[in-house]
C-alpha cells in the first residue's frame, strides 16, 4: 500500500474501512541471514537500510515488547547536527540529511519539521565556545548562525532575556534542526522494512545468544531458537544485558532520563530552545503541548521512571527561561533508559565474536541519530567494514584511548 | 528515593551525589593498560542489585556504599565506607 493524497481521498469515500494492517505478524523462521535484536528506531532503521541499500532481505527484527515501545517513543523528538568533534559532526550531518529525505524514502509522514534548534548562551565565554562550535560546523559544511541577543529576542518571544543571574547574551542557531514525530519514525521504518520482506517479530524476547568457537549461531528467544549468520544488537538501555548473553562486558551504564509534556496551549514556541545555564530543552508539539526535558537522574536505573529532584530541577529551569510556563500545568512525565557510554559517544562496531555486531552507547542523543545509526550499522553488518562516517565510533577506542568525548567530561557515564 | 545514611538516618536522595558502581577495584600503579581500561571503562551495569558509592554531600559529607535495586530503585542497605 502506498500512501498518497489520492489514497486518503479514496478511503474517505469508503468510510475508512478498507485500510489494511501496515505490517505482517509472521512466525519466526528457523533461520535468517541477519537478526537485529531490538525493534526500536535504530533496529528498524537498520533493517530498512539492510534491505534497501544492501539487498539483504532475509532479516528478522526481534523485539521483546511491541515495536517502538522503548526510547524512540519516549524522547523529546529533537533532531540536529550541531556537534563539535569531526568524528561526530559528519555522522550527525548525514543523519540530518537522511531526515530531510526520510518521508519520500519510506513513504510515511514522519512530520519532519525543520523549525530550528537554538542553543542560548549566557556569558561571554559561553558565546566564545558557541562561536567555536558554529565555526567547526561550518567548516564541516553544516549550517549554523551565531545570533546576537537582539536577534534572539526577536525570534523567541516570551524568553526571560534579562534575568539578573543568567541574562541571554545570544545563541547558536541551526536552522535545519527541528523536531520529528517520533512514533511515526518507528512505524515508518517498520512498514518500509516489512514491505521489503523483513520479518518483524514482536513479543519475542531474546534470552540468550548462541556462540560456538567464537562465532555467533543465533539467538535463543521466548519463541525458541532462531539461527542467523549475523546478529546485530541495537538494544539501547538493555545493551549491557544483551551483550552479557554473549559474554561481553561493555563501557556502558544504564541511566534514566525523564521527559515532560504540558497541557496544550496556543502556539507559543515555534522552534527548539535549549537553556545554556542549566540542562533544559523545550519545543511545542503540533497538539500544543510543550515538550521538555533536562538531565538524567544520575544513578544506574532500568526502571523507566525517575525521581522528584530532577522533576524539580527541570521545572525550575523551565520557569527561569519562560516565566509564562509557571502558569501551565504539566500533563505527563515519563522515563526512558539511556545506554550511557563512558565518553558520551556511541559505538557502532564489530565485536570480538564473529558475526556479532554492536550498536549502543547513544546516551540521551539517540533519536536524532536514528537514520545514520541504521545506515552505518547496516553497512558494517553487510560488508563487515565500519562505515567511514562511523569510523571513530569503535568499541576498542576505550582501550586505545582514541575517545570521542564531545563534552570533555571524562570516563564518568552520568556526567555526559 | 531516600537513603538510610548510617550517620544521619533516612534522608532524601537529593542530599546525595552518586558516583557509580562500588565494585571496580583500582589496579596497582604499574598494572598493564588493559587492567586500567577494565577499571576505568567497563561496568557490569546490573539490572537488579547494584552496589554503588554515594556521597552525602549536603549532609555528613561521608561516602556510603549503597545497595540498590536498579529495576525498582528500592534502597536495601547503606553502609559507611569508613567505619
Amino acid at each position: 500500500m502506498t500512501y498518497s493524497a489520492l489514497a486518503l481521498l479514496r478511503h474517505a469515500f469508503t468510510g475508512n474501512k478498507a485500510w489494511t494492517p501496515v505490517w505482517r505478524f509472521p512466525d519466526p523462521k528457523p533461520c535468517y541471514d541477519t537478526i537485529i535484536v531490538g525493534g526500536g528506531g535504530h533496529g528498524l532503521a537498520t533493517a530498512h537500510y539492510l534491505a534497501k541499500e544492501h539487498g539483504i532481505t532475509d532479516v528478522a527484527v526481534v523485539e521483546k515488547g511491541y515495536l517502538g515501545s522503548g526510547n524512540v517513543g519516549r524522547n523529546t523528538t529533537i533532531i540536529r547536527s550541531n556537534y563539535l568533534l569531526p568524528g561526530n559532526t559528519h555522522f550527525y550531518e548525514h543523519s540530518l540529511t537522511l531526515w530531510e529525505g526520510l518521508e519520500r524514502d519510506i513513504n510515511y509522514n514522519a512530520m519532519v519539521s525543520q523549525r530550528g534548534v537554538l542553543n542560548l548562551c549566557h556569558s561571554d565565554s559561553q558565546r566564545d565556545a558557541y562561536a567555536r562550535r558554529g565555526n567547526a560546523m561550518r567548516l564541516a559544511g553544516v549550517d549554523s548562525d551565531l545570533l546576537s541577543a537582539a536577534e534572539v529576542r526577536a525570534m523567541v518571544p516570551g524568553l526571560n532575556m534579562d534575568s539578573v543571574r543568567f541574562p541571554v547574551k545570544g545563541g547558536l542557531l541551526q536552522r535545519r534542526g527541528g523536531t520529528v514525530r517520533h512514533d511515526a519514525v518507528a512505524w515508518g521504518y517498520a512498514r518500509a522494512a516489512d514491505q521489503r520482506g523483513v520479518d518483524l517479530l514482536q513479543n519475542t524476547e531474546v534470552i540468550g545468544i548462541r556462540v560456538e568457537h567464537g562465532r555467533v549461531l543465533g539467538v535463543e528467544t521466548t519463541r525458541g531458537f532462531i539461527g542467523a549468520k549475523r546478529v546485530g544488537l541495537a538494544a539501547a538501555g538493555n545493551s549491557s544485558r544483551v551483550a552479557a548473553m554473549a559474554g561481553l562486558r561493555l563501557p556502558i551504564e544504564s541511566h534514566v532520563l525523564q521527559a515532560f509534556v504540558s497541557e496544550a496551549v496556543k502556539p507559543m514556541i515555534d522552534t527548539v530552545v535549549t537553556y545554556g545555564a542549566g540542562h533544559f530543552y523545550v519545543s511545542q508539539s503540533d497538539k500544543g503541548g510543550l515538550v521538555f526535558g533536562g538531565d538524567i537522574d544520575g544513578y544506574n536505573s532500568y526502571a523507566q521512571r525517575g525521581n522528584m529532584p530532577v522533576v524539580q530541577d527541570v521545572m525550575e529551569f523551565a520557569v527561569q527561561l519562560f516565566p509564562a510556563m509557571s502558569r501551565l500545568r504539566y500533563l505527563r512525565q515519563w522515563g526512558g533508559i539511556m545506554d550511557m557510554s563512558m565518553d558520551g559517544s556511541p559505538i557502532i562496531d564489530r565485536t570480538p565474536i564473529e558475526g556479532l555486531f554492536l550498536n549502543c552507547g547513544w546516551c540521551y542523543g539517540g533519536f536524532k541519530a536514528t537514520p545514520a545509526s541504521g545506515w552505518c550499522f547496516a553497512h558494517i553488518i553487510a560488508t563487515g567494514q565500519p562505515h567511514a562516517l562511523a569510523a571513530a565510533m569503535r568499541l576498542d577506542r576505550f582501550a586505545t584511548g582514541a575517545l570521542l568525548d564531545e563534552k570533555g567530561a571524562g570516563a564518568q557515564a552520568n556526567l555526559h | 528515593m531516600r537513603i538510610p545514611c548510617p550517620h544521619c538516618s533516612l534522608r532524601d536522595s537529593a542530599e546525595f551525589t552518586v558516583l557509580g558502581a562500588a565494585d571496580p577495584q583500582r589496579p596497582a600503579p604499574d598494572a598493564p593498560p588493559e587492567a586500567w581500561n577494565v577499571y576505568v571503562h567497563l561496568r557490569d551495569n546490573a539490572a537488579g542489585l547494584h552496589a554503588e558509592l554515594w556521597h552525602h554531600s549536603h549532609g555528613c559529607r561521608q561516602w556510603l556504599r549503597v545497595t540498590r535495586d536498579t529495576r525498582s530503585h528500592a534502597v536495601l542497605d547503606a553502609k559507611a565506607c569508613r567505619p
